[in-house]
């Protein structure tokens, strides 16, 4: 939201430094998001006549000019515009002059003929943000002035607010001045007002068939108008507040919205002259200011010509394109109505036109505003029509639903006790005062009449911010809660900690590709697609499917890395998944996946050995079942007990060569909702058994369909508590065993828990570990 | 003490001066070894004689005669010792200037190069902010990504069609009810949960993955990261929250920060604000939204505004990152692009 300087120092007696003003825009909530100075005097820049111009043969593009500024001088200078001609009075650069962008005008030659100064345009002075040409001045003008002050321009500054969705009333300039004036302490004039309601009555009929989306309409009936152009100052503020200047009824329309917050519209009071708000029906057209058609729908708020009920305004939002006044209109008759928020904000979303009335309904407008508004409106018309007038007897029609003040109680206690400072009660009854509510005090009972222009407030906290924003937010204090918790990690994500550290000192990377997937990215790695939800509204169709698995993500980023020359790259991503569930909620959860270009099934499952010892962890590998989209001969799925937490091995190359990926890929998926929520209790210490070891070297022959996890289970068995460790230290398949076969060497070193093993006990722990063997289906190798 | 000198005497001292200069001359440590067992054995002079000590009549002789062989046998030990470092010396010399490398080349190799992995710059700035809000004295709390309508709006004092539900551009989810499952848009529901969850007093922040539906550019992207914090407790002020701030800002970024609050809207505070972070140079960095729980998201928490009170903020996680390692394209930080990430030690 646009404000200017001079309309607030208009409102009230602002200190005259544009900095201060927005520092205390700043403290006050109200964030000024860009300062723009304009229109300052460019000295140096002269007003001056052109008496004739030469073309030169040699230069197409440009113009020779001789100027005379005042001095009765023949100035000559080149120009490039062409649309001035002999006779224009156009603004003149001369020599040493800075421009507004810094460039210094001096004496330069184009065919060996110099200029004596530069002719501007608008853009070159600073005054606008874009031109077609020189700026032409009034033939009238007086030469070798300033042409500012020619045009009678004001220096001025430019407050971009960015303004939070509560504070309504600051989407005209007398919200924002009335902060202002409370915070420098000084009196809020408001609007200058020089045309109180006089004349005879005048009253127009209204009917409101619509009464909960329209509170209140009035129709405020002006005579003696001629329309014709705006006055400078008119036209050059509402340029700067970016709009355009149309004629003098409707600049004063648009300036008195942007002035006071209040939406109105001028009709041709002898064209329109009852007026009847009613809900527009289905398929109804419209005819809006901008020249479209639209096709109104049952919730759309019309205002229709009384006479013949035909529309001539989508109410909130735009006026009909046909009811506008003209260069006959002679009385008018000014619309200012409340209406009701949310219909408002859905009519103009439904017709995709956000008008500057509609936002300033949508956020809702003073229903008492209309007076000062149609008194402002008729002031600044005296300007152009001195014989407007403003006729008593405005028509007034309210319903049930217009807002009435509301009063909101809030204790001098619980003031203190929210912001945690002491503020004597005078101080917040006289800051509240001097934002219009109206406040008393009754022990300790702050009671407060909202005015009708600030609908953000209706209870006491609101009322306590009104109190914080205007003591200052800086002059609240800072203190520390005396907390009597803990601050910690809990085991979860304490555990979740140690994954990540275990998983960076494997060398891997962490990915965070996005959770979006499109259409078949599952099924391209071999994973089911039914269990997905999709996005109703996505950004893009290839991000309309939120993901079940981290594989797709990483597997596309891990051949991004691939083809950009990084072939070794091992990623790894801790994130949410989220099937479809029975629920109103997916079943989220927490998983891992690990891939490795060029890892195999040895690289997975070393990983997976240090994530379960760095975690306290152990699972089954169960290679009867092949997890989807892995290769079936080299992976397995993770078990504890029965349920799956995980797979482990490798990609399917299928999939692999479907993507492009050159190479294995080693991957590794697992549940965190299991395995990080577990609480492992502390290992208890077992003695240091200090009896001579033995080491029993045993090479089996097996079977291949017989995992040697079958057989190793079978030796822990029978080697009991004697058993100290055993590792597989040799896998030989070929010659001397059997095809289908190969030969599991194990060795198990055994130590005595009493004693230390004698020979025959040593003999008869190998005899059993044999027979165990020989049940597994594995016989002793010769 | 008589001072006896037999012809044994002269001998030993004949023995021992002959055997030290064998020791020193001994060239390797094997040769070294062969001198010694000679010198020593059981056929060697010294043993010759110790044997002969016993035709010595004289008692006290004897017995000064038995000293001295063990002193010399003592004489040549240490000879032989500091002979023997100081060939094996030579010969370890010899094998280190065999076995010499390049390290630098070594450094080299891939085995030695192989660096750690890292985490991603948001997990690092995330874990950074979750130990300094674990030092003020919070406890984190998680919550879903996909959250309810309830939870990300409603609860928050945005019941349906609440004008201020257009702050955020929400990515919804396809469900039963149209509208009514949604990508979080904030972290702040993860706040109602807690509420809902823990008993008081909750000191909690809150870090987390969140949704909006905007195109990505450099300094935007659909999916990215906030922190909140929830402190709820009997008396909790304004000024605490003030306080928190600060207490944050000094811890985080250093002592010479300083924060400070300007007013601001959001449905679920009041009074809310802004907070800024003064850097050492004067200027300011806008960082997040913060105010006072307002009453009705107490009362959707199922707690009672006349008993508790608290505060909450937030604040966007990947610009702090993206400011602390001056990343200028935020994208690069989602490309999974190891050429970025391996940059981050």
């Amino acid at each position: 939201m646009k404000i200017l300087f001079s309309i607030l120092r208009e409102m009230a007696d602002l200190p005259n430094d544009p900095d201060a003003v927005a520092l205390a825009l700043n403290s006050l909530g109200l964030a000024v998001e860009e300062m723009d100075v304009v229109g300052v005097p460019v000295p140096g820049v002269v007003t001056a006549r052109i008496m004739r111009m030469e073309k030169h043969p040699d230069a197409a593009k440009v113009t020779r000019c001789f100027v005379d500024a005042g001095d009765g001088e023949e100035r000559h200078v080149w120009c490039g515009a062409t649309n001035m001609q002999p006779g224009d009075v156009v603004p003149l650069a001369t020599l040493g002059t800075t421009m507004p962008n810094g460039m210094e005008i001096a004496r330069r030659g184009i065919l060996g003929i110099d200029s004596e100064g530069m002719l501007c345009s608008e853009v070159e002075l600073g005054l606008s943000d874009e031109s077609s040409g020189l700026l032409i001045l009034p033939s009238d003008s007086p030469l070798g002035v300033s042409p500012f002050d020619v045009l009678g321009i004001e220096h001025d500054v430019i407050f971009d607010l960015d303004l939070t969705r509560n504070r309504a009333d600051c989407w005209g300039h007398l919200g924002v001045a009335r902060d202002l004036a409370a915070h420098f302490g000084v009196p809020l004039r408001g609007p200058r007002i020089a045309a109180a309601s006089s004349g005879s009555n005048k009253s127009l009929d209204v009917v409101i068939d619509a009464p909960e989306q329209c509170g209140s309409f009035t129709i405020s009936y002006v005579s003696g108008v001629s329309v014709g152009a705006s006055p400078r100052w008119v036209a050059s503020r509402l340029a700067h507040l970016g709009m355009r200047s149309i004629n003098n009824v409707v600049d004063a329309s648009n300036l008195v919205m942007l002035e006071t917050n209040q939406p109105n519209h001028a009709y041709d009071a002898d064209v329109v002259s009852s007026f009847r708000v009613r809900l527009a029906n289905a398929g109804e057209t419209l005819t809006t200011l901008d020249g479209q058609t639209r096709t109104l729908h049952a919730d759309d708020l019309l205002i229709c010509n009384g006479s013949s009920n035909a529309g001539v305004g989508l109410a909130g939002v735009m006026g009909d394109l046909h009811s506008e006044i003209t260069d006959k209109t002679t009385a008018l008759a000014i619309e200012s109505a409340w209406f009701s928020p949310d219909p408002i904000r859905y009519s103009a979303i439904r017709h995709g036109l956000r008008s500057e009335a509609s936002i300033r309904f949508e956020r809702g407008t003073d229903p008492n505003a209309w007076q000062q508004a149609a008194e402002r409106f008729v002031t600044i018309l005296r300007e152009t029509c001195p014989d407007a007038t403003l006729h008593a007897g405005a028509t007034v029609v309210q319903t049930a639903s217009c807002p009435v003040p509301v009063s909101v109680d809030v204790s001098v206690k619980r003031i203190e006790s929210l912001l945690g400072v002491h503020i004597e009660s005078e101080r917040i009854v006289s800051i509240l005062n001097s934002i219009g509510f109206v406040t008393t005090i009754k022990g300790d009972v702050v009671t407060s009449i909202v005015p009708t222009w600030r609908p953000d407030c209706s209870q006491d906290v609101d009322l306590i911010e009104e109190v914080a924003r205007h003591f200052g937010y800086d002059n609240i204090g800072k203190t520390v809660p005396n907390s009597t918790v803990h601050g910690r990690l809990s085991n979860m994500q304490a555990r979740r900690r140690i994954l990540r550290r275990v998983l960076v000192g494997l060398g891997l990377d962490e990915a965070m590709p996005s959770p979006f997937l499109a259409a078949g990215d599952l099924a391209t790695v071999g994973l089911p697609e039914d269990n997905v939800l999709r996005i109703a509204n996505p950004l893009v169709a290839e991000e309309s499917i939120l993901r079940t698995s981290l594989r797709p993500g990483v597997l596309r980023s891990l051949k991004y890395n691939q083809s950009h020359r990084a072939p070794q790259i091992g990623l790894w991503e801790i994130g949410h998944v989220y099937p479809k569930s029975d629920q109103q909620l997916p079943d989220e959860t927490e998983q891992l996946i690990i891939v490795v270009a060029g890892g195999n099934v040895e690289t997975s499952l070393a990983q997976w050995n240090a994530i379960c010892d760095a975690l306290s962890v152990g699972t089954q590998l169960d290679q009867s079942r092949i997890p989807a989209g892995l290769h079936a001969g080299r992976s397995a799925t993770l078990a504890r007990g029965k349920k799956v937490v995980g797979v482990v091995g490798e990609v399917d190359p299928l999939v692999l060569d479907i993507l492009g990926i050159e190479g294995r890929v080693s991957i590794l998926e697992v549940d965190l909702s299991v395995i990080l929520n577990e609480e492992p209790k502390p290992v208890q210490a077992k003695d240091i058994n200090r009896y001579p070891s033995s080491d029993l070297d045993l090479a089996f022959v097996m079977d291949d369909s017989i995992p040697a996890s079958t057989l190793q289970r079978a030796l822990r068995q029978a080697a009991g508590k004697q058993l100290v460790s055993i590792d597989l230290f040799d896998v030989y398949r070929g010659k001397g065993v059997a095809d289908g076969f190969r030969s599991l060497a194990f060795r198990l070193r055994v130590q005595g828990v009493e004693a230390t093993l004698t020979e025959s006990q040593l003999a008869e722990l190998q005899k059993s570990c044999v027979a165990a063997a020989s049940k597994a289906g594995a016989s002793l190798r010769a | 003490m008589t001072s006896a000198s037999t012809p044994e005497h002269g001998q030993l001292a004949q023995a021992l001066a002959d055997g030290i200069v064998q020791i020193r001359e001994a060239t390797t440590s094997d040769q070294l070894r062969t001198i010694v067992s000679a010198l020593t054995g059981k056929k060697g002079p010294i043993a010759s004689i110790k044997s002969s000590l016993g035709k010595v009549a004289d008692i006290e002789a004897r017995k000064e005669l038995g000293q001295l062989v063990n002193d010399a046998l003592a004489a040549l030990g240490v000879a032989t010792d500091g002979r023997s470092r100081e060939l094996r010396a030579v010969e370890f010399s010899s094998q280190i200037e065999s076995e010499r490398v390049d390290m630098t080349e070594i450094a080299m190799s891939a085995n030695v190069e192989r660096r750690l992995g890292r985490m991603h710059l948001v997990t690092q700035a995330m874990e950074r902010l979750e130990d300094v809000f674990i030092g003020l004295g919070f406890q984190i709390a998680e919550g879903p990504e996909v959250e309810t309508d309830f939870y990300n709006f409603e609860a928050l004092n945005m019941p349906p069609s609440h004008p201020a539900r257009s702050m955020w551009d929400t990515l919804f989810v396809e469900s039963d009810v149209e509208g009514s499952v949604v990508l979080r848009t904030h972290t702040s529901p993860v706040q109602i949960r807690v509420m809902q969850d823990w008993p008081p007093p909750i000191y909690a922040v809150m870090p987390g993955r969140v949704f909006r539906k905007e195109t990505p550019d450099a300094t935007h992207m659909p999916v990215f990261h906030q922190i909140e914090g929830l402190v709820i407790d009997r008396g909790i002020t304004f000024a605490d929250l003030a306080g928190t701030i600060e207490s944050f800002t000094k811890a985080f970024f250093g002592p010479g920060f300083t924060s400070r609050l300007r007013p601001s809207y959001f449905p679920f505070t009041e009074p809310s604000a802004e907070f800024d972070i003064r850097r050492h140079d004067g200027t300011w960095i806008e960082l997040g939204g913060c105010g006072m729980v307002h009453p009705h998201v107490l009362r959707a928490g199922g707690l009672d505004p006349n008993e508790w009170s608290g505060f909450a903020f937030g604040f966007g996680i990947d610009r702090m990152a993206k400011e602390r390692h001056g990343i200028n394209d935020i994208r690069d930080m989602y490309s999974d692009d190891v050429r970025f990430t391996e940059q981050f030690s």
